[in-house]
């Protein structure tokens, strides 16, 4: 059985559509993204299956259970990671795990063993009595992965777990969700950081305005929905040199700024055209994932 | 209101929460509740009582004990569900995180609706215990007004709770001190009887919350039984429940949306 199974999924919020019939299911032991831009709906359709928003119809079934009817006992099984941190400023960090607990009904007694070993998983081994706050940013979002896990959940939801993080602590958490991965637990993950997605996600769903605009593999999304090589080329010249010569090169072009990305199967011919504009700088490189989801989604700025 | 399904035991689960919090500053807490009601029963009870005759066939100051009771404990049940519970409502996201657990927006509220009114009673107790040591209270009949400032404590929480639900800042709270808190100290016959008032104001008076709870407490305090006992319990239970339904569907309409 599917740890999480979303069907046809709307919500619209004063006659805005901000979830658009979306749909996808989690296979055991994956760990699947959802990629999408500012107000693409990710949260919201986090929030739905945890039951905290009614959505207007569709369907959800989370660890076994009808979700909203029954959502707090699919939360029983539900490990959860939200987007700003709530830890309890109030508590060291070992209180902090042991009222966390009690909220799924543990004891004190339940609790108390785990304490050292969910540290420690978190990097935060001897911080039992660290007030919370006192430690840094990164080490408030282990904490909160740590609180995650004090009821063993089957299944993990993570609304973008490294957003405002420093590189070597988003490092951290992802090396942390892999081993969590090879324990076998379920990861779903809401996101835009493309490299985030492309290491850790098995699958992904890149999401626009609501709606599934395409889903797989990383490496399948980027070999299904673009060009194999994209040369980026820079300069004041940039966007003229696009406009006049770049079409005769490259597959597409797409202009942003004093940046023209020519999009080929064969980067060849572009660069030897190019060895002759010396005011031009140029990047050539294998296509990613920001490629693909620029295309899917366009660029213009979403807040 | 569908409230009822949603309930589960997992509030006490919220209600510890808070009262961890609560122990780690119990004294000064406890001191911090006590000091602003002593000066007024101090200042008041002797400054002005010395002046006058009795007042309601006792003493001024011990028919100002009674009220500042009642008082203080709507003040601190207003103070928690308001500022305390806003802060962990809306600043800190607490309930936002505990709701990631399986406990349910109800569940939440009624466990800050209980610490509210169980934090309310640990200072009227308090202020119970410092009048009985002044000697001015009569008769082990004044034990029954603890339960009378815990259903004092309900009302005002559940009461505050409808206000913390439209707050979109602290600096709302103050309206609500302003235009219903403060008032009711003068009208309920906190500081003085109520009959004094033109019989208009004593009409609004007896609709008001605080009315009922020195109704209650006065007596017990001076050894006798209240009359009308059923009515002013079964106003607060009133306004306790009927607060909390307004205040669930508020909330839930504010967060769950």
């Amino acid at each position: 059985m599917s740890p999480l199974r979303v069907v046809a999924l709307r919500k619209s919020y004063e006659g805005r559509e901000v979830v658009a019939g979306l749909g996808f299911e989690l296979q055991r032991g994956e760990c699947y993204g959802l990629l999408g831009p500012n107000g693409a709906g990710k949260t919201t359709t986090l929030r739905c299956c945890l039951g905290l928003t009614m959505p207007d119809s569709g369907e959800i079934v989370l660890a076994g259970e009808p979700v909203p009817e029954r959502a707090r006992e699919a939360r029983m099984k539900i490990g959860v990671v939200p987007q700003f941190d709530n830890l309890d400023p109030d508590f060291t960090a070992a209180e902090n795990l042991i009222v966390y607990g009690r909220y799924f009904g543990m004891k004190d007694a339940e609790i108390r063993p785990k304490i050292a070993e969910l540290l420690d998983f978190a990097g935060l081994s001897g911080k039992e009595k660290a007030n919370i706050r006192t430690l840094s940013g990164g080490m408030k979002r282990r904490l909160t992965l740590a609180r995650a896990l004090v009821n063993d959940p089957e299944l993990l939801l993570l609304d973008e777990p490294t957003t405002g993080l420093d590189p070597q602590a988003r490092h951290l958490i992802w090396e942390r969700l892999k081993r969590l991965q090879a324990q076998g637990k379920t990861i779903l993950l809401t996101t835009h950081f493309m490299d985030e997605a492309e290491r850790l996600c098995q699958r992904l769903a890149i999401i626009d305005a609501g709606r599934m605009v395409a889903e797989g593999a990383p490496r399948d999304l980027i070999r299904d929905n673009i060009e194999a090589q994209v040369v980026e080329v820079y300069g004041e010249d940039a966007p003229g040199w696009a406009q006049r010569e770049a079409q005769a090169f490259s597959n597409r072009v797409e202009v942003s700024g004093e940046t023209a990305f020519c999009y080929v199967a064969d980067a060849a011919p572009l660069l030897a055209h190019l060895a002759a504009w010396p005011s031009l700088r140029t990047l050539h490189r294998p296509a990613n994932l920001e490629d693909v989801f620029l295309k899917l989604t366009g660029r213009e700025l979403r807040d | 209101m569908n409230i009822l399904p949603r309930l589960s035991l997992r509030a006490f689960a919220v209600w510890r929460r808070n009262f961890l919090v609560w122990k780690k500053l119990a004294i000064p807490s406890l001191l911090g509740n006590l000091a602003d009601p002593m000066i007024y029963l101090f200042g008041l009870g002797y400054g002005l009582g010395g002046l006058l005759p009795q007042v309601g066939g006792v003493s001024y100051i011990a028919f100002l004990a009674a009220g500042t009771v009642c008082a203080s404990t709507m003040n601190a049940a207003s103070f928690e569900a308001l500022y305390s519970a806003f802060s962990r409502m809306h600043v800190q996201r607490t309930w936002e995180a505990i709701m990631n657990a399986p406990v349910t927006l109800e569940d939440v509220m009624a466990g800050e609706l209980l610490w509210a009114a169980a934090k309310a009673t640990l200072s009227g107790i308090a202020i119970l215990l410092v009048i009985w040591v002044l000697g001015l209270i009569g008769s082990p009949l004044a034990l029954w007004a603890v339960p009378v400032i815990f259903l004092t404590g309900l009302a005002f929480a559940a009461l505050g709770l409808i206000v913390t639900a439209l707050a979109p800042s602290y600096d709302f709270f103050m309206y609500y001190f302003t235009l219903f808190i403060t008032p009711m100290v003068l009208l309920c016959g906190v500081f003085f009887p109520p009959d004094q008032l033109p019989p208009a104001v004593q009409a609004v008076a007896a609709w008001l919350p605080l009315t009922h709870a020195v109704a209650l407490v006065r007596p017990l305090l001076f050894g006798e039984i209240p009359s009308g006992i059923v009515g002013h319990v079964a106003a607060l239970l009133a306004v306790a429940a009927i607060a909390f339904g307004i205040a669930s569907a508020l909330i839930r309409r504010r967060l769950l949306k």
